[in-house]
């Protein structure tokens, strides 16, 4: 059987690899994403303080290290059966909307961003950043580098590093925040208020202005029926550091709202011996292999998840735009339930979307009059026993879960990763887009190869995010094989 | 950015990240408009987590021809020693970027578990579904093929305990304005406008103590006990968090970072390795820690030392796999296999 590898494709720990196997007939058997480095967090954290988890599972990801310091505060926390004053969660808050901010903005100007900007057939040498410079202007890559600058500058000033921040505690914050800097983080805020709707203006210019790409958006190759999963708030809008996390089913049919603690009444974790990756589903509907539909426990935690999943975004500009996606992408319901858009590559509107509710959110916490309060800390009096953290990371609902003992150092610890929730949809739709676009006699060339990452980059996968810069550009390498192994083509792309 | 199509005369950059956590990639990137600077002054020929990943080009090289490579991360597969070497032999200079490189980082800390153990840890977690005990297999047969894996090392291993290392830069990640202070002496060097750093340099770090760099009061009062940070509700800005009871590690971590955690009232938490003539990190930490105990008798100053919640973490959090120690005895035992 003839192979097509793709290798290394990304860097989650390590990089990622896709194997995808051609039947006799030169069509797709099946595709494999294979994640091939495991560090061993949950076993080597055992031990340790849990006060010292914050910072220690900071390195998880040095990409989205403060969705690992907010998940595994509220973790210790709850070790502690401790609530933090009212302005120590909206300086954790704040400092998670600047760094939402810095993500969502780099992730779709220099990673998701070309593939549609400048085109998913352009030379690989012009679809990155630079590309991308090129086709909206260059005074864009200063309101590029002045973003992400001022969401790490935010990030320091209430975190005290940019990256690996250090300063939630059980029980809080280390420290707060002055009247000065306040004032600096309301005016960055704004400034991303106005970027965020610029950034929009540019995906209605060129992705929804361009029928091609309309049409490459609504396409059945980029289409997935599953479940989705994001956290709401009481009111059932999108919330990144606090609430419930809530279900959808693929006809939109609110499946459950739970509270963190409960995860594993929901969640299970499937294994598969070719890869360090567990493949989280939904316990309930259970695993049916790497299907997606209704009877599929398979599903999604992605900025379009969150989306689907909650009635709406908390703040006024965020929310009209969520009107207006699902009013271009879903304008009806099916059967009576909630209007669920299916198309994985909306997901880079989405988040979008996203960007400018993480920005209004800035302000709002920014211009809290308690934000610059000095109580930022409750001092934990019972003693520590077993807690449970949920943050919504970027790339999906972030779960940590420890056990300590009567001193609180961890006897046992449980992570769901971000990613880690996609890694089935993520195998799936490498899969499906293979399928699609490699067919007998097809010559394999770039573009469609991109096509095939393409799928799975929309869900902006860990590893990508590093990509998250000059050029922009990410590795692929494509080997075939013939059935005993040996290379008989291979097809490489640079920058 | 084909190498071919670049003047001869420019020095080969690669950037290679081990198992890490990609935030020495973040930190690169953070030095901003730097970056142009950097891409000018080098053809950078590899650097996966950002452009084209071709091994393959590598090994088409002749030995040497890389100028400069920077390794983030630490050695956990065969792979990553085999590419480890790989990049060694092509380069002139070979860098250990980063925590994970040069000592092994949070991750080194598995060293204190064997490869069963942490296997067995990851796929049996209370939420893990996997009655037949399944464990990753470096070759899968599945039904189109077989699939390969790389194989998990016994213990993780820093660069210099797998191939010759010509400079260090600390820090987890190291601080963006060093970086860029680092490759602009190298830069420097290599167009003869500076010298070149003396073999087994530490670059972009200081030469002292995060103490020296901190604006906290030292050697104002003794302590009679450790405390934890959140038994405690405010620490006074003025003073040293340690001569409040505080366990941080300024006193043996090398300079650089400009003491950034101490700051915002939080330890040292030791992320730029040991300082300058430090043989061992944990043994300096523990003389420096004893010394601000109040207490004249040996016993009463292990009491006080007992107050430490994670000997180990506190005293080799980052350098454990880099120490003389190098690994807790649980690492050495067999797989049980």
């Amino acid at each position: 059987m003839e192979r097509i590898t793709i290798d290394p494709v990304t860097r989650l720990e390590g990089h990622g690899k896709i194997e995808i196997f051609l039947d006799p007939d030169g069509e797709v058997a099946n595709a494999y994403f294979q994640i091939p480095e495991l560090r061993g967090f949950e076993r080597f954290c055992v031990g340790r303080p849990v006060e010292e988890m914050p910072t220690l599972t900071n390195r998880i990801c040095g990409v989205c290290p403060e969705a690992h310091h907010m998940a595994a505060a509220k973790a210790a926390d709850a070790v502690y059966h401790v609530d933090p004053p009212r302005t120590a969660k909206l300086l954790r808050e704040l400092l998670y909307s600047a760094f939402y901010v810095t993500d969502h903005t780099t992730h779709f100007y220099a990673l998701g961003g070309p593939d549609f900007v400048v085109g998913p057939d352009a030379p690989a040498a012009e679809r990155n950043i630079l590309g991308v410079l090129a086709k909206v202007g260059m005074e864009v890559g200063g309101k590029v580098i002045e973003a992400r600058k001022n969401g790490h500058h935010v990030i320091e000033m209430i975190g005290g590093r940019k990256i690996h921040p250090v300063t939630a505690v059980p029980g809080g914050m280390t420290q707060g925040i002055t009247h000065d800097q306040r004032n600096e983080i309301e005016k960055i805020g704004r400034s991303a208020i106005e970027f965020a709707q610029f950034s929009l203006g540019i995906f209605d210019q060129v992705v929804l202005g361009n029928d091609a790409y309309k049409e490459m958006v609504l396409s059945d190759a980029y289409t997935h029926r599953t479940y989705y999963m994001g956290m709401v708030d009481a009111n059932n809008k999108v919330n990144f550091y606090d609430g419930q996390v809530s279900i959808m089913s693929p006809d939109g049919a609110r499946v459950g709202t739970y509270a963190p603690a409960e995860y594993r009444d929901w969640i299970a974790e499937h294994v598969e011996p070719w890869t360090y990756l567990k493949f989280p589903y939904l316990k309930k509907i259970g695993w049916k292999g790497f299907v997606d539909g209704a009877e599929s426990g398979v599903y999604c935690a992605t900025p379009l998840s969150r989306l689907n999943t909650a009635d709406g975004m908390a703040t006024p500009l965020a929310q009209a735009a969520y009107e207006r996606f699902f009013d271009t992408l879903a304008p009806k319901a099916e059967s009576g339930g909630k209007r669920i858009v299916h198309h994985r590559l909306a997901t880079h509107w989405a988040r979008l979307i996203e960007l400018l509710y993480a920005a209004e959110r800035m302000v709002e916490l920014a211009t809290d009059p308690e934000i610059t309060s000095t109580n930022v800390r409750t001092v934990p009096t019972e003693k520590p026993t077993e807690g449970v953290g949920t943050v919504e990371a970027p790339r999906g609902t972030l779960t940590h879960h420890y056990w300590t003992d009567e001193r609180g150092v961890l006897t046992a610890v449980n992570l769901v990763v971000g990613t880690t929730n996609n890694y089935a949809p993520m195998a799936m739709s490498i899969k499906k887009a293979a399928q699609s676009l490699i067919h007998k006699g097809t010559v394999v060339h770039q573009g469609l190869l991109n096509r095939v990452e393409m799928a799975f980059r929309l869900y902006d996968p860990c590893f990508g995010c590093a990509t998250h810069s000059l050029p922009g550009e990410m590795p692929l390498q494509v080997a075939i094989r013939n059935s005993d192994g040996e290379v008989i083509e291979v097809l490489s792309q640079h920058c | 950015m084909s190498p071919a199509a670049k003047p001869a005369a420019k020095p080969k950059l690669a950037i290679f990240g081990a198992a890490s956590c990609g935030g020495c990639d973040i930190a690169i990137v953070n030095i901003h408009e730097h970056i142009v600077d950097v891409a000018a002054a080098f053809d950078i020929v590899l650097w996966p987590t950002i452009m084209d990943g071709k091994y393959s080009d590598i090994e088409a090289m002749a030995d040497g021809e890389i100028t400069i490579t920077l390794v983030s991360g630490s050695m956990r597969t065969d792979v990553t020693v085999h590419l480890a070497k790989l990049l060694r032999r092509k380069s002139q200079f070979m860098v250990s970027f980063g925590s994970c490189a040069s000592e092994g980082c949070i991750p080194g800390l598995a060293n204190l578990s064997s490869r069963k153990e942490i296997l067995d840890t990851a796929f049996s977690t209370s939420s893990t579904d996997n009655p037949d005990g399944l464990r990753p297999v470096w070759e899968c047969q599945v039904p189109e093929g077989v699939l390969r894996l790389p194989e998990f090392e016994p213990v993780l291993r820093t660069l210099d305990q797998v191939v010759e290392v010509d400079y260090t830069i600390p820090g987890c990640p190291p601080e963006s304005n060093q970086i860029w202070a680092a490759l602009e002496a190298v830069v420097k060097a290599l167009n003869g406008t500076g010298p070149l750093p003396p073999k087994g340099s530490v670059l972009g770090a200081g030469e002292s103590t995060v103490c020296d760099e901190c604006a906290r009061k030292r050697d104002v009062k003794k302590i009679s006990q450790f405390v934890r940070i959140q038994q405690v509700a405010k620490f006074d800005p003025e003073i040293c968090l340690l001569e409040q009871g505080l366990p941080c590690n300024g006193s043996a971590t090398r300079s650089g970072c400009g003491a950034l955690c101490p700051a915002v009232s939080a330890p040292c938490i030791g992320c730029y390795g040991a300082a300058e003539g430090v043989v061992d990190y944990g043994a300096r930490l523990m003389s420096a820690f004893a010394s601000v105990v109040e207490a004249t008798q040996p016993e009463e100053i292990d009491r006080v030392l007992d107050g430490i919640a994670d000997p180990v973490g506190q005293f080799y959090r980052f350098s454990l796999a880099g120490s003389l120690l190098r690994s807790g005895r649980a690492a050495w035992q067999k797989d049980g296999e």
